[in-house]
């Protein structure tokens, strides 16, 4: 599904050139669960980002369900963006001004899906993550759970290839967290594949593959016995 | 194609709707804008009006003409010799300028302006004494109050008849006393009122303290023969009057001995100058009110492009989040261009709105046009229409530069964690 060779990113800093990605070699394959782990600085949101299409890479090559992702056009990047990818996001990032349902349809309405469709295919994956009765409500009625359960359900609204999540614990209570992992394990468990970034351990373990990032390189990456969420919820 | 989307529109409006409080906001400057340029336009409208109401009653392609006294020595004769038409100089006029269209000959008793003592019940009023034709009543309009004007019949039997203004009657009668039916007396003839007419608006040359008479009584009456003082002279419509008034001049002046180059013996007045200064005026204050209306709309259009470009900026977390679920930069642009377009041109009706409310009220306080010119402020529907293509093709314009400012924002910037 995704195939990343010799990846290399420096952010230019003044006169110094900071060399975030240092040649990284990675594969992930269909209906997988990766979490990518490392401390602040190691590059993990710089490589998801170029994973997300949101930031380009200096060299190396990155293929996305068998499409090269290279030189990309701003219309072309959020057309791929679309098509390929689902973003989940630390803070959420829903549109405050638009209801659950709005927000979950409004991948959709960038695939010019009808709108009919779109209000039922995003009725559908709201019910999905628990939160039909909430379909009306406003962000700000919603608390940190069920913002986030919104924007995995939009994530997975325009069914993507691959889900990305940026840290989707990182704002949440314990046990909240466990519910939203519960609902990530559910959702690969029909065969989404889905990579996590985080850097906390329990959340890292309750994915299907680690990949530790360390200063721009993989220092390591273990296939692992899921944690399974459910039983913390 | 795009402008038809029905989702488009819904997208659009659904984002100002939910910002009820920014859009009201931004929306102010061009409310404000549209009411000053409206009002502008709608106030020179109504003093255009109210100019044309003064002189709805004279007809504006018209010109006097009386005699004065020579300022050149011509053909053996001295200068100072006083110009005096007679009554067929009428005739050869008509006969031998055909644009003219009217033209009514008056004589006045003891010369032009003068005044007569008029008597009435041991009262007197000293007022001017005209003899006139009843066509004198195409040229100026007089706003009859009581009775009629002179007519023809008065003419044909010279009939001892007289039309006196209001300020004659004041001085002639008791207040509340009938005009009508009752004799005065100028210069031992007796003359019975028939009409009496009050100031109008209009321009009136002859004053409300006149008693005029029918031209044949007066030369009977007051022994005028065939003199003539004065005419009072309406071209045809596509005329110039200038033109007219230049050939006038030198049939007279051949016909009295004038030296041509003589520009005093024959007095005139062209009205049709007074109309084109005026016009003039009110179309330099019309295109002045649009010039300052246009740029106020202007500044307006800018402040919404202002407040657009803050709102980007305080929107750039979702525009972020816009393009990292797919939306193209065309259609963020597109967004944030048809939000401006949407923006002014709503703004834009409601400035409207409201100032054709305000027109409508100071039509009713001041539309009658008595105390000054201002009649019927209104705007007209090519200018709104013209205000309102360049209204909303400025907020194109404009728009375009919050939105480039949106398509800037990268969604990895916009969805940086703080």
């Amino acid at each position: 599904m995704i195939e990343i060779k010799d990846l290399h990113k420096s952010y230019r800093m003044g006169s110094n050139s900071l060399h975030v990605l240092k040649g990284i070699n990675f594969k992930v394959d269909d209906g997988e669960l990766v979490a990518i782990m490392g401390s602040s600085g190691s590059g993990k949101s710089t490589l998801l980002n170029i994973l997300g299409m949101l930031d380009g890479a200096d060299s190396g090559e990155y293929t996305l369900d068998n499409v090269p992702i290279k030189n990309l056009s701003e219309t072309k990047a959020a057309q791929y963006r679309n098509k390929f990818l689902g973003f989940i996001f630390q803070s959420f990032n829903l549109i405050n001004y638009k209801s659950a349902l709005e927000n979950v349809a409004l991948p959709l309405y960038y695939q010019k899906v009808p709108r009919k469709e779109r209000q039922e295919k995003a009725m559908k994956y709201l019910d999905r993550v628990g939160l039909k009765p909430w379909a009306t409500h406003l962000p700000s009625e919603l608390s940190g759970g069920q913002k986030q359960r919104v924007a995995i359900a939009r994530a997975m609204a325009a069914e993507p290839k691959v889900l990305l999540a940026d840290e989707p614990t990182g704002a949440l209570d314990s046990k909240t967290s466990y519910e939203v992992m519960d609902l990530i394990q559910k959702i690969n468990d029909e065969g989404n594949t889905i990579l996590v970034v985080t850097h906390e351990e329990d959340i890292a373990h309750m994915c299907k593959r680690i990949v530790h990032l360390k200063d721009g390189v993989i220092v390591e990456d273990k296939k692992i016995e899921q944690v399974r969420a459910e039983q913390y919820v | 194609m795009w402008l038809f989307d029905r989702d488009l529109w819904i997208e659009i409006f659904h984002t100002l709707g939910k910002n009820m409080f920014r859009t009201f906001l931004t929306m102010l400057g061009v409310i404000f804008a549209m009411i000053i340029l409206v009002l502008l336009l709608g106030s020179a409208n109504g003093m255009s009006n109210g100019f044309d109401k003064i002189f709805a009653g004279t007809a504006s392609n018209s010109l006097f003409v009386w005699g004065q006294s020579t300022s050149e020595p011509y053909k053996g004769f001295e200068r100072g010799r006083r110009i005096r038409y007679k009554i067929e100089d009428a005739d050869i006029l008509k006969r031998q300028i055909p644009e003219i269209e009217v033209l009514a000959p008056r004589i006045e008793l003891a010369g032009h302006s003068d005044i007569v003592t008029v008597y009435r019940n041991g009262r007197t009023s000293g007022s001017a004494v005209y003899g006139d034709y009843p066509e004198i009543d195409d040229i100026t309009k007089k706003k009859l109050v009581e009775g009629r004007f002179l007519n023809q019949t008065d003419i044909d039997h010279s009939k001892k008849v007289c039309v006196i203004g209001e300020e004659t009657y004041k001085l002639l009668f008791e207040k509340g006393e009938k005009a009508i039916g009752q004799d005065i007396r100028i210069n031992g003839v007796y003359f019975s009122v028939v009409g009496m007419y009050k100031p109008n608006n209009n321009i009136n040359i002859d004053g409300e303290n006149a008693v005029f008479i029918p031209f044949t009584t007066f030369q009977k009456a007051f022994n005028s023969g065939d003199r003539m003082g004065w005419m009072a002279i309406a071209v045809e419509p596509n005329t110039q009057v200038a033109v007219v008034e230049r050939q006038i001049k030198d049939i007279l002046k051949a016909k009295y001995d004038i030296h041509p180059n003589d520009e005093r013996a024959i007095g005139s007045f062209d009205m049709s100058e007074i109309f084109n200064n005026i016009s003039a005026f009110t179309t330099v204050l019309q295109g002045f009110s649009f010039f300052v209306g246009i740029f106020t709309l202007l500044a307006g259009v800018i402040a919404i492009s202002n407040i657009l470009l803050i709102t980007v900026k305080e929107r750039t977390q979702e525009i972020g989040v816009r393009r990292a679920l797919g939306a193209t930069p065309k259609i963020v642009k597109r967004q944030i261009v048809l939000e401006a377009i949407v923006l002014t041109a709503f703004a834009g009706l409601v400035g409207f709105a409201i100032s054709v409310g305000i027109l409508s009220i100071m039509n009713s306080m001041w539309g009658s046009g008595d105390d000054f010119p201002f009649v019927n402020p209104m705007i007209s529907i090519p200018q709104f229409i013209i205000s309102f293509l360049l209204m909303v093709g400025l907020s194109v314009l404009i728009g375009l530069l919050p939105a480039n400012r949106a398509v800037k924002i990268r969604p990895i910037e916009a969805l940086r964690e703080e």
